[in-house]
């Protein structure tokens, strides 16, 4: 496997999508996220790395307000989605949620068909003026979500029927259909097969071309196949971040190299 | 390693695979007992309710029938009119049908003795039941009428075997020779058992006729109270449970709030008899006895049982679907009503079915609100009428005809049991079919 340096060459600017300054994020009494700055591109994809429970994932889900459903979680510090602050009292975190979509870990389609799965999003925001204009949206998502071919002939059938892979695809086209600018993805590929995982890394390259994506990933092989810019998370702190190929060739910080050779993690 | 290993044969063990050790043996030996022990408490569960059902329907099958006397009656102009200038109209009446049922027992051989009194006391007044039939149907007359005369509930009896020769006194009500007058009109073929509609459709009669008494009337004021018991309970069980479950903030006072729904349902039904009184009747002033009020009673006391099902199956339903509706930017709301909500249908369904089967069969706080003792005579007139005029219900209505002297009656409350069971049964069966539709929706 040579994938520890292939990205090198695809970084380029890009401008800023989101930013989070001086970010902690608190679970009750415990300090889950520790003074976290981060930049995330557009049109780049962005890998968070870290061993279990260092709070890559929190973090992720601070960029799209879903840890608003959790009672006794409180982040302070500001999150900026082109400029504004996400976690400013006026922003509806309904209306955010279109803006920055989200795939998580376990493939959780609707128990519902598949053209209703991907139509959900639509529907709600009012995105479709009819029927027609429906259909081409569902039509355009599930391409996007590189499903189309195998599902077409089967929109009515439930979601669930489908296997892990495509419904994870599923869920991927469901959360493109409601055009977000910011696609975060919790661990997309920990309950696929290989096969399923090649194919969902394969779309989220293709997906770079129109959205900032954002994946938290156990998988180093993974972070270094498909993203541009790793992260890497450690007990709560972003202890190195930088262009991908760099950190997985040169880290400058010790964890990170003890991370990624295996000897911590 | 695993190469390595695969070379070399493996070592040969000390047991055979074979042979159970001392170890499984007694695992699966206690495993057959655990699975006898199920099957005898099924089995022990089936014989109990074959009894049960057994004894119902020996109980019960009399009340659906009644004894009947079936007479063609000719009236001709003249008899009316000579019938209609006598002073006792009514007499007159029954001695012609005295006359027609002694030449009908003559035609076959048979003569009895009996007099107006006999008469009376076998089928009631029959000369009033004539005459207000051809008052109301004059066309009738010069024709022959087909009557059928229901007996009295003695005699009724006698052919259940309530009343036997050995142990009849002779009293106002029945005497031994009307004994034989009932068997000679059976051997004519005259008096025979006949399916009692008045049974399920009829109202209940007084202490003294129950060869009239009906349990429908009763039936429509339970079905005007499941009415209301739905209507209310159910959305704001529903909608209870949705806010405690999915929006209420986790602290002590919504602790406080759970803890006491699940006391509440645990309450003695009579004590949610006594606030109805209090509140909706001396407070509140609504009409005594009226199905309305029974119906908030009953809804008081479903509450609990509804919300305590409906949180467990909204809690029962996967977080993931919570998380995928509000990823794609639905409001709480909307992923509760769109997808939640619909998940943990079955479930609030079958709740709900236990809360209204539960209330159906509740009689103690009905006591309290004067359902009970209280004599539903009629129908409730109209649809509105059904809610605030005074009725019973069937667990009333069987309370008190199992609290009569009257055997007759004891058979009618066991009639009326085998009635509340298919009620129970109907509603189930619906319930049954909604929740096939909200499943199939996936």
């Amino acid at each position: 496997m040579n994938d520890m340096t292939v990205m090198d060459s695809t970084v380029e600017a890009q401008r800023t999508k989101m930013a989070a300054q001086n970010v902690n994020v608190y679970y009750g009494d415990t300090h889950a996220i520790k003074d976290v700055n981060v930049e995330i591109e557009d049109k780049t994809v962005t890998a968070f790395i870290g061993p279990s429970g260092c709070g890559k994932s929190t973090f992720l889900r601070c960029l799209n307000r879903m840890n608003d459903t959790i009672d006794i979680c409180r982040v302070t510090g500001d999150i900026l989605l082109e400029g504004e602050d996400i976690y400013d009292k006026r922003v509806d975190p309904v209306q955010l949620r279109a803006q920055v979509g989200m795939v998580f870990q376990k493939p959780n389609p609707f128990p519902k068909s598949i053209y209703d799965n991907v139509a959900y999003g639509p529907r709600i925001h009012g995105l479709a003026k009819n029927k027609a204009d429906l259909d081409e949206i569902v039509e355009r998502s599930l391409r996007r979500g590189a499903i189309w071919d195998e599902v077409k002939d089967r929109l009515q059938s439930p979601g669930t029927g489908l296997s892990g892979g495509q419904q994870q695809r599923l869920c991927i086209a469901r959360a493109v259909a409601t055009e977000p600018e910011v696609l975060l993805m919790d661990e997309p590929c920990s309950a696929l097969d290989p096969i399923a995982t090649a194919q969902v890394e394969e779309l989220i390259d293709e997906l770079r071309e129109s959205y900032s994506v954002v994946i938290v990933t156990h998988s180093m092989q993974q972070a270094a196949r498909v993203s541009q810019k790793t992260a890497f998370f450690h007990l709560g702190n972003l202890v190195e971040f930088g262009p991908t190929g760099q950190i997985f060739t040169n880290p400058e910080d010790p964890r990170t190299e003890s991370y990624i050779t295996g000897r911590i993690g | 390693m695993t190469d390595a290993s695969m070379d070399n044969p493996p070592p040969a063990r000390a047991r055979s695979l074979r042979q159970a050790d001392a170890n499984t043996r007694r695992r699966n030996a206690a495993e057959k007992r655990f699975r006898a022990y199920g099957m005898v408490a099924i089995l022990t569960g089936l014989f109990f309710l074959t009894v049960l059902f057994v004894s119902i329907i020996r109980s019960g099958a009399p009340a659906f029938t009644r004894t009947v006397v079936n007479v063609e009656f000719t009236l001709t102009q003249d008899q009316m009119d000579a019938a209609e200038s006598e002073l006792f109209k009514t007499k007159a009446y029954s001695n012609l049908f005295i006359a027609a049922l002694q030449g009908k027992l003559e035609e076959r051989g048979m003569s009895v003795e009996f007099d107006e009194a006999a008469i009376e006391r076998l089928l009631g007044k029959v000369g009033g039941t004539l005459r207000a039939h051809y008052k109301e149907f004059p066309d009738d007359v010069g024709k022959p009428v087909p009557f059928e005369l229901a007996a009295s509930s003695r005699v009724d009896g006698y052919y259940k075997g309530r009343v036997n020769r050995e142990t009849l006194q002779d009293s106002r009500f029945l005497q031994l020779s009307d004994l034989d007058l009932v068997d000679a009109l059976e051997e004519a073929q005259i008096i025979k058992q006949a399916f009692s509609w008045t049974f399920i459709t009829g109202a209940d009669s007084g202490v003294d006729n129950p060869g009239g008494a009906g349990i429908g009337a009763a039936v429509v004021g339970s079905f005007f109270m499941m009415l209301v018991v739905l209507v209310l309970s159910l959305p704001i069980g529903v909608a209870a449970s949705i806010y405690l479950e999915e929006f209420a903030p986790q602290n002590r006072f919504t602790d406080l709030i759970e803890v006491n729904i699940s006391n509440l349902a645990a309450v003695p039904s009579i004590v949610f008899g006594i606030l109805g009184l209090a509140v909706f009747i001396q407070f509140m002033h609504l009409p005594q006895s009226a199905p309305l009020v029974g119906g908030l009673v009953l809804s008081l006391m479903t509450l609990p049982t509804i919300i305590i099902s409906t949180r467990a199956s909204l809690k029962a339903v996967p977080p993931s679907i919570r998380d995928a509706a509000l990823g794609v930017g639905a409001s709480k709301m909307q992923a509760v009503f769109h997808h939640v909500l619909p998940l943990a249908a079955p479930g609030i369904l079958t709740g709900t079915i236990i809360g209204l089967a539960q209330a159906l069969g509740e009689t103690a706080p009905l006591l309290l609100i004067g359902m009970v003792g209280f004599v539903a005579r009629g129908y409730p007139d109209g649809f509105v009428a059904g809610f605030t005029e005074p009725n019973s219900a069937m667990p009333a209505q069987i309370y008190t005809w199992a609290a009569r002297a009257d055997a007759s009656f004891y058979e009618k409350a066991w009639g009326g049991i085998i009635i509340l069971l298919a009620f129970l049964l109907t509603m189930n069966i619906i319930a049954i079919i909604l929740r096939r539709r909200f499943e199939r929706r996936w």
